[in-house]
């Protein structure tokens, strides 16, 4: 399995994207495919989207498609779940994913259960896209994760793209899922020129129809001796200690999750039979959340596959502080990714 | 969409009169039996129920054309029969069957029916509201010409839900018809003690929508009012704001010990039962002597109660959804028709 293990229309090019850009064309392919899609959020028109996630479609869709809409996150993400209930396929964008604290009743009670309460009378084919991620010390209310909030409540799909060729093929399959899909795209990923510069944040994106199943994980590096599972910026981190690592002689697997809703834990499972160490890194807080459902579905396998205890680099229980050196101690950066398979490896 | 559309069509003045009376008495001894039922545990939850407010379900549901949608509160079952889903599908529901119009995933809050455009049977205050103008927003952007008919309480009124959907609503020019039920309560509690402003029509009005408000104990006014209100939303391609004014005879729901309204209150409403009021409006326009209307009446009565006790002996019959297929509906699957209820 590769990042792009997925079939393609199109013969594979080596052409270069920043992931904001292979988000944007797999949301106007879909759009010059689909007259039902729709893109509604605050700023997602002449603005360009504060993230760059719609730079450009204003002027090639126009605005009855492009929709900018008021700060008033409840109404138009109801606004997404009924026009997607009468036939739409609308992505709505949340800005950032701290942001779902002023409309989570929509998202929640309705994006998500009314498929199911209905029993089936309606159906929600909708992507709710949302920023996520800190590093950049924005504080405590723009520095959020929270995936493992959204894969908590059942009746929504959660995909989290590391890469541009992934951005691409995870947006248009999640437009095409007949289910809700939360897209959450990391700020430190979209090759944004003003953030930190991220090496992997440009990458070769196929060219046409491109798509990545949803629930589906990916091997980003093959090794024997640890597997590092996680999802996201981290993806990132954690190759580049492999990289360091294998210098000696530590040969670690790098599993990118890639959707955590399904979640792939046969990829898992047969990783960790492989390395018989597991280290989970997620930016999203530490207790309740995607690191222990990784070890979990680990120990309720078969426990007796791991050589050492496991290790979970995540964001210990606080709030994203401001101040450089405190957020960067909080966030799971390379040297606790590091730090964290020397013990599982010494264990 | 013409009226020819509508539903139910009517020939004369009469006819309308008649069925609304029926759908009022069949409303009122539905939710009696449930009442009933719910003593006997047959049901289970929370049951809401509007008696008192049948005018309401009926004259507004009734003005709307087929293809028109409707988006509705936990206090749904009047609006549900009104716009004809049979009632065995949603007694069924309610007993938690598999040929429930949700498929016992539901419940008394959740009916749906998409084969009739109902969506629900929302148990969140104020919940369906966004999605009610996106069903609106979606009919916009495709040219479509139905109106989505948005029922919702006085209670909803407080929530932000309700004013960024109106704002929107108008904003954009969308066509949503507010169906604000005030029955003066939220809960267990007063308009005036939960309102700084309780004239709610001034206040929609505020969002440059065209605001009415409306006699919701009389049936004919709520059917004229929506009526004006719909055409006026067809044909100018903006929302519009209803407010109706009603009152439920019986408690919130049924664990309610209504404590918090006065007893003479209660039978000063009661005065104004829009089923009586109908029903004496018959003789006093001329069209139906009172022993015809007495005699017609018990016709209704006994037709209703034979629907009720097949509508609970089918529910009562019907199979139960396997706990194998829990899972079913959580996410859509592939190949999984969406559900239609016959």
């Amino acid at each position: 399995m590769t990042i792009t293990d997925t079939p393609t229309a199109s013969t594979p090019t080596n052409r270069r994207l920043t992931t904001s850009k292979a988000m944007v064309e797999a949301i106007a392919q879909e759009m010059d495919r689909d007259p039902s899609v729709v893109y509604l959020g605050e700023d997602v028109g002449a603005y360009g989207g504060i993230f760059s996630s719609t730079t450009g479609l204003l002027d090639r869709f126009g605005p009855t498609r492009i929709i900018d809409t008021p700060i008033s996150e409840t109404a138009f993400i109801g606004l997404g779940i009924g026009a997607a209930v009468e036939g739409m396929r609308p992505i709505v964008e949340l800005m950032f994913a701290d942001f779902m604290g002023v409309c989570l009743d929509q998202i929640y009670n309705h994006m998500a259960k009314i498929h199911f309460e209905s029993g089936g009378n309606v159906a929600v084919p909708m992507v709710l896209t949302c920023a996520v991620g800190g590093g950049y010390s924005d504080g405590a209310q723009h520095s959020q994760c929270l995936w493992g909030t959204f894969a908590h409540l059942p009746g929504m799909k959660v995909v989290v793209p590391s890469n541009p060729a992934d951005a691409k093929g995870l947006m248009t399959a999640a437009i095409r899922d007949d289910s809700p899909v939360v897209y959450m795209f990391h700020k430190g990923v979209m090759g944004l020129p003003w953030m930190a510069k991220n090496a992997r944040s440009i990458g070769d994106v196929p060219d046409g129809e491109h798509v990545v199943p949803i629930g589906r994980a990916a091997v980003a590096r093959a090794g024997t001796d640890v597997t590092i599972v996680t999802v996201s910026l981290s993806v990132h981190h954690a190759l580049d200690v492999a990289e360091k690592l294998s210098g000696e002689g530590i040969d670690a697997e790098v599993i990118d999750l890639r959707s955590l809703v399904p979640l792939d834990r046969e990829a898992i499972l047969a990783s960790v039979a492989k390395t018989g160490r597991l280290v989970v890194v997620d930016e999203d807080y530490l207790s309740f959340g995607m690191s222990g459902e990784v070890v979990a579905t680990v120990v309720e396998h078969d426990p007796t596959v791991l050589k050492a205890p496991v290790q979970r680099v995540a964001v210990p229980d606080v709030p994203i502080p401001y101040a450089h050196v405190l957020e960067y101690a909080v966030l799971p950066r390379p040297e606790r990714i590091e730090a964290a398979v020397r013990r599982v490896v010494a264990g | 969409m013409s009226a020819r559309d509508r539903e139910v069509e009517h020939d004369t003045h009469l006819d309308l009169l008649s069925w609304l009376l029926r759908q009022m008495i069949r409303i009122r001894r539905f939710e009696e039996k449930c009442a009933e039922l719910y003593s006997a545990t047959k049901i289970r939850g929370f049951l809401h129920l509007c008696i008192g407010e049948e005018a309401v379900a009926v004259g507004v549901v009734g003005a709307l054309d087929a293809h028109d949608a409707i988006v509705s509160t936990y206090r749904e079952h009047g609006h549900a029969l009104a716009r004809g889903v049979p009632m065995e599908s949603i007694m069924a529901e309610m007993f938690g069957r598999a040929t429930g119009c949700s498929g016992g995933r539901g419940g008394s809050m959740h009916l749906f029916d998409a084969s009739r455009r109902f969506y629900g049977g929302n148990a969140i205050v104020a919940g369906g509201l966004p999605v009610a103008v996106g069903l609106a927003l979606a009919d916009h952007l495709t040219g479509d010409k139905a109106v989505t008919a948005c029922l919702f309480g006085d209670g909803a009124f407080a929530e932000g839900e309700f004013h960024e959907s109106a704002n929107l609503a108008a904003l954009w020019h969308l066509p949503v018809l507010f169906c604000c039920e005030n029955n003066r309560y939220a809960m267990g509690t007063a308009l005036a003690r939960e309102h700084a402003e309780t004239d709610l029509t001034a206040r929609a009005a505020a969002y440059g929508m065209v605001a009415w408000s409306v006699d919701g104990m009389d049936v004919l006014a709520v059917r004229e009012a929506t009526d004006r209100a719909l055409a006026y939303v067809r044909s100018s391609g903006q929302p519009c704001f209803l407010e109706l004014r009603t009152y439920r005879f019986r408690s919130h729901s049924m664990y309610d010990p209504d404590r918090y309204r006065d007893k003479a209150e209660i039978e000063h409403w009661k005065q104004s039962d829009p089923i009586p009021a109908l029903a004496s409006r018959l003789v006093s326009e001329g069209l139906m002597t009172a022993a015809e209307v007495e005699e017609w009446l018990a016709e209704i009565e006994s037709e209703v109660a034979t629907e009720i006790d097949e509508a609970v002996a089918v529910a009562e019959a019907a199979p139960l959804e396997p706990v194998e297929d829990l899972t079913r509906f959580v996410t859509t699957a592939a190949g999984d028709p969406v559900r239609r209820t016959s």
